[in-house]
């Protein structure tokens, strides 16, 4: 009943302030729908505490949805630890938005609108992570996909809103042609799209074939990389990431519940309730530990040199989507789940940090327009400050630190233990923890110190935000400070099997749960360093010396100007692929549907008129035509007969 | 005494000749104004209802009269209420339009009692001899009727067309006839039947051209394709309540002559008689639904209307079929309902005392007459067959017939042909709705806006069970009664 109530209690609130909005005011709206989610997020944590630590699981059924053949889908919740970890990740993170939402979004005219959105996103996100089977799952991931759409494009009179959110839109449909593909081929297989019977069924197929587009191929690691591919979309992993900072157009309180520290983890939720179909396709494994680490590295690269605040943060967020998918790909999913964990709290700390600067600064999103403002608003500056200090992995090895510490270092960790050739994943992850402190302290220098780069004016009239926003704030600094050390041995440490129970699932090959906290004594220092030294940099270049960053940009200039085109992939694209398609679009448009389409069309209407025309014709109006029509009619009936009696042989009698 | 109790199976077609007989002389030897020709119209009414309420007290049971001549059964009684609510709504329309035209003169109810008797006779017939005699009897006062207005000339011309060539058919009929009896010695349906169900049956030259040939003047009156031609030219130039009533009450009697005869006379040639209506039906509904998008008059664009809807009707009768004939009379009532009402909304295209007939003229109805316009979309969109209304199911039954038959081509030749009708009659509502307004037409009158009424409600409603189960069930238990 509490797992009924969670999951549809944030649907009540989108319909109520969808539909009733007009009636019942923005303000009731916005009560209602944020007082719904709060009684969600406080029975989620109930939930988890039940499930987490008192080992309770459970399948709520909701009703029969579909029933053909052998598809036999129940609408179901399945209740475990990894679910109740989301539960509780999405209804925080939402509850707080929605409240923040209060007061960043008071001057717009459609709030009810808005916290419909809000809510409607929020089910949709819960109905993905209690889903039962693979459909139930994918109804929620297009749930959110739609959501998502629907909140970046909110603004829907700004084009660059419209463009970014169809941009969303169409990149995920690139990844979930390859869910939905990687979903057939498992029914194809296996008849059946509910996880447990598909578990059982998976662990008999490992290293079976079946004829795929012609090729035999492998079952497992086929059906496991198609999957993947959907999580790479919705997760903006490297070469479908080109969304993400796009996305950034919605509503700041948007990018921090969907951008930041919920729907984007879907794509790691996924492939960690998968988990025993990616145990046995370690090839596909392999994949994803590769797309993760190039992910970590190249958007921490780009991230280096952006000037929007959002931007950098949504950077980072890819980024670290990367180190999850690396940890998931080493094959420890408790350790990717748990920098989920982790980073929703700081990163939507973030994120609403910088929608409380932007609120100051008049909607001012530029950098090079910022500085000085830790004194105008030092609330936002000490939130902003604990977040960065999170994100960066702050803390001291063997003691504690705070929440990016625990989960980001041991995913590196991890990362040694596995044992990658070269060490390459390793060295790519550590060396892209250097990079985050760089970027994330300079984001810091550049909007809160130094002297002020921004408008007199705007400066002057810069202002600490309102109460409602600052709450949400203190919460998430708090989970940011204590969540890695409070949760890390449940999660990843010692009573790692009793939390868990049987939600993960790891081959019995797979030690690197064990491995990991069994590295030489430098490989715990190597990330701390990295850190360090990041932050340290970082401080000369904006702090002591704000001449140093023009200076190296101009010296490397086009290193710099690769960076800041984040890698020319949306020129690549936009060459390769919006071109391509435009060419083909044209192509289709002119020849396709101009000349053959609207040419049957048109081709077909044109001959009914000549056809209307000759009939019309015929109706002369004289009376010897009609008649001459009639013996035509029945000369051309009895020779049809006559013919007919002629060819059996009858006509002679 | 029992001589007459014998004859209250014909009691309905007798009040109606006598009444006709008696109105004739009220008429003739009353006072010559257009008031008592309106009493006279009135009366008439009063009749048609008379004689429904007898046909719905006759005890439901098969009856043979006349040596078998006429035969009273449910299909009969089922047909003869059909055509009695068409003469009634033709009647009930004529009365504003002939006043305004200063036709207002009592033949014209006298000649549509006389026409209703000969359609009762044709659809109780067992017998050539009946047949031809009702067919004649509802033709004349057709015939008259068309040319009515006088000074018209195009009325008049439209009467002496339809004259000549009905003249023709029933000369081809007549043929057919004579042939049958030929080949078979007899002119009783069932004797007929019992010769045509010989082995060597299908091999009898003169039968089947006997057949062809009472087919072809059949197929005249249901103005089926090759034998349409005159349609066009008699609905537009008859006066508007005449085009209502030709386009009603005689396809009527003729689609149930049709189907009694070769239903009950001609089981053995089934496979023959199928041919033909399969090629007569599939060109109807292609040339009404072509000819149509042509045209500018609504009248003549009603003519092509109803070409198609026979077409869709021969459909459920090529079926061959129980089902097939059930779908046929569902498809019946269905269509008189939908042309009278229509036809009531035509007869409102007025102003002053002027009648409008161009389509273009109905441009920005909605904006001008809301009620009226909302009532004409309806009815097109019912006659092109969107559901939910009657219209859909008329054509949903006589398709499943056919499937259910096997005839796939006949089925999907069917429904491309409504799909390019459904463009002339969804273009009227688009012309109503969208485009901007003409002049306003003068007040809908009470008469017609409860044809349009009743009409709009009938369409609505018979996607409900009860009104469409009745009628379904009523169909289904008409066509038992007739071998189907």
């Amino acid at each position: 009943m509490i797992y009924l109530a969670i999951v549809f209690l944030p649907i009540v609130g989108a319909l109520i302030a969808g539909l009733f909005g007009r009636f019942i005011g923005a303000r009731a709206s916005e009560f209602i729908t944020t007082g719904l989610l709060i009684i969600a997020t406080v029975l989620s944590w109930v939930a988890f505490v039940r499930v987490g630590f008192d080992a309770e699981t459970a399948r709520v059924p909701v009703m029969r949805w579909i029933t053909s053949g052998e598809l036999d889908i129940a609408w179901s919740l399945r209740i475990d630890t990894l679910t109740a970890v989301m539960l509780v990740v999405v209804t925080t993170v939402s509850a707080l938005v929605h409240v923040y939402s209060i007061g960043y979004m008071h001057e717009d005219p459609s709030r009810s609108r808005f916290f419909a959105y809000l809510s409607l996103f929020t089910f949709a996100m819960l109905m993905l992570v209690t889903s039962d089977n693979l459909l139930q799952m994918f109804f929620g991931w297009e749930g959110v996909g739609l959501a998502s759409y629907l909140l970046i494009g909110f603004w829907y009179t700004k084009p660059e809103a419209n463009a970014a959110a169809i941009k969303a839109f169409v990149v995920n449909r690139v990844g979930d042609f390859g869910f939905m593909l990687g979903m057939f081929g498992l029914f194809f297989v296996f008849n059946t799209l509910n996880f447990d019977p598909l578990f059982e069924a998976t662990a008999q197929a490992a290293g079976k074939s079946f004829n795929f587009l012609g090729y035999e191929v492998d079952i497992l690691t086929t059906l496991c990389l198609l999957l993947f591919m959907g999580a790479m979309g919705k997760s903006a992993q490297f070469l479908l990431h080109t969304w993400l900072p796009d996305a950034m157009e919605g509503p700041t309180p948007v990018s921090a519940l969907i951008h930041a520290a919920t729907m984007v983890t879907a794509g790691v939720f996924m492939v960690a309730r998968l988990s025993p179909i990616f145990e046995y396709a370690p090839t596909a494994l392999e994949v994803v530990t590769l797309v993760g680490t190039v992910t970590a590295f190249f958007a921490a690269t780009v991230g280096l040199v952006q000037n929007d605040i959002k931007r950098v943060i949504a950077y980072s967020t890819c980024s670290q989507l990367g180190y999850m998918f690396a940890a998931l790909g080493v094959g420890a999913y408790s350790v990717g789940i748990f920098h989920l964990f982790t980073h929703a709290f700081f990163k939507a700390l973030l994120f609403l940090g910088a929608g409380s600067v932007i609120h100051a600064m008049h909607h001012e999103q530029d950098m090079r327009n910022m500085g000085g403002l830790a004194g105008k608003i030092p609330i936002t500056w000490a939130m902003m400050l604990i977040g960065t200090l999170a994100l960066t992995g702050v803390g001291i090895p063997h003691v504690a630190g705070f929440a990016g510490f625990h989960s980001k270092d041991a995913i590196i960790e991890a990362t040694f233990a596995a044992h990658t050739p070269g060490n390459f994943v390793f060295w790519v992850l550590v060396f892209t923890a250097f990079l985050t402190a760089f970027y994330s302290w300079r984001l810091v220098f550049m909007t809160f110190h130094g002297k002020t780069r921004a408008a007199p004016d705007v400066f002057k009239h810069a202002h600490e935000s309102p109460w409602v926003m600052l709450v949400p704030l203190f919460v998430l600094a708090f989970g940011a400070v204590v969540a890695g050390f409070v949760f890390a041995p449940y999660f990843i440490g010692e009573s790692y099997a009793e939390f868990w129970g049987k939600a993960l699932f790891t081959a019995p090959s797979n030690h690197i749960l064990h491995d990991m906290h069994h590295v030489e004594e430098w490989v715990y220092w190597a990330p701390f360093l990295a850190m360090a030294s990041g932050f340290a940099l970082s401080w000369i270049f904006y702090v002591q010396a704000p001449w140093l960053p023009e200076a190296t940009a101009r010296t490397f200039r086009p290193i710099y100007l690769f960076l800041l085109n984040k890698w020319y992939f949306d020129e690549l694209y936009n060459w390769l692929f919006v071109r391509s398609a435009k060419g083909l679009g044209r192509f289709l448009w002119k020849a396709g549907d101009g000349a053959v389409i609207d040419g049957t069309i048109n081709g077909t209407a044109d001959s009914v008129q000549w056809t209307t025309g000759r009939v019309v014709k015929l109706q002369s109006g004289y009376i010897y035509h009609y008649a001459f029509a009639m013996l035509i009619g029945v000369a051309l009936i009895l020779t049809y007969f006559l013919r007919s009696l002629v060819m059996t042989g009858g006509a002679g009698q | 005494m029992s001589i007459l109790v014998g004859y209250a199976p014909v009691l309905p077609e007798i009040l109606l000749a006598v009444g006709a007989m008696a109105l004739l002389m009220l008429g003739a030897f009353g006072p010559d104004n257009e008031k008592s020709g309106e009493q006279i119209t009135w009366l008439a009414l009063l009749l048609i209802v008379a004689a429904a309420a007898l046909i719905v007290l006759q005890p439901p049971k098969t009856e043979q009269l006349f040596e078998g001549a006429f035969v009273v059964d449910r299909f009969s009684r089922f047909i003869k209420l059909l055509v009695l609510l068409g003469s009634a709504g033709a009647l009930l329309l004529s009365v504003d339009y002939l006043k305004k035209k200063r036709l207002m003169k009592f033949e014209y109810a006298v000649l549509v009692l006389l026409s209703t008797v000969g359609m009762m006779m044709m659809v109780s017939a067992n017998d050539l001899i009946a047949l031809y005699l009702g067919l004649e009897l509802q033709s004349m006062a057709l015939y008259v009727l068309a040319s009515m207005q006088r000074e018209n000339l195009r009325s008049s011309e439209a009467g002496l067309k339809y004259f000549v060539l009905g003249a023709l058919a029933s000369g081809m009929l007549l043929y057919g006839a004579s042939l049958i009896y030929g080949f078979t010695g007899s002119t009783s349906f069932p004797v007929i039947a019992g010769v045509a169900q010989a082995h060597d049956a299908a091999q009898n030259v003169g039968l089947i051209v006997g057949l062809v040939f009472l087919l072809v003047g059949l197929a005249f009156k249901v103005s089926a394709v090759p034998f349409h031609m005159w349609t066009p030219d008699v609905y537009e130039g008859a006066p508007t309540p005449v085009t209502a009533f030709f386009a009603s009450a005689p396809k009527i009697a003729a689609m149930a002559l049709l189907m009694r005869s070769l239903g009950v006379a001609f089981p053995g040639l089934e496979p023959q008689w199928l041919q033909i209506i399969w090629f007569v039906a599939i060109a109807s509904m292609l040339l009404g639904s072509f000819a149509a998008i042509g045209q500018t008059n609504i009248k003549r664009l009603m003519a092509y209307s109803s070409i198609g809807h026979v077409g869709f009707a021969l459909v459920g009768l090529a079926a061959g079929t129980h089902e097939g004939a059930q779908a046929v009379l569902i498809y019946l009532v269905i269509y008189i309902v939908m042309t009278l009402g229509t036809f009531a909304c035509i007869l409102s295209m007025r102003r002053g005392d002027e009648m409008i007939e161009e389509i273009d003229q109905l441009s920005g109805l909605a904006q001008t007459n809301l009620p009226m316009a909302f009532t004409l979309g309806m009815l097109m969109f019912s006659l092109a067959g969107i559901p939910p209304l009657a219209g859909f199911f008329a054509k949903l039954y006589v398709f499943s017939a056919a499937v259910q038959a096997g005839l796939f081509p006949l089925a999907v030749i069917g429904v491309l042909a409504s799909v390019v009708g459904a463009y002339y009659y969804i273009r009227i509502v688009l012309i109503m709705f969208v485009k901007d307004p003409e002049e306003k037409f003068a007040p809908v009158s009470g008469k017609l806006g409860f044809v349009m009424a009743a009409s709009l409600v009938f369409i609505f409603v018979f996607a409900t069970p009860f009104v469409g189960g009745l009628i379904v069930d009523a169909a289904g238990a008409a066509a038992k009664s007739l071998r189907f």
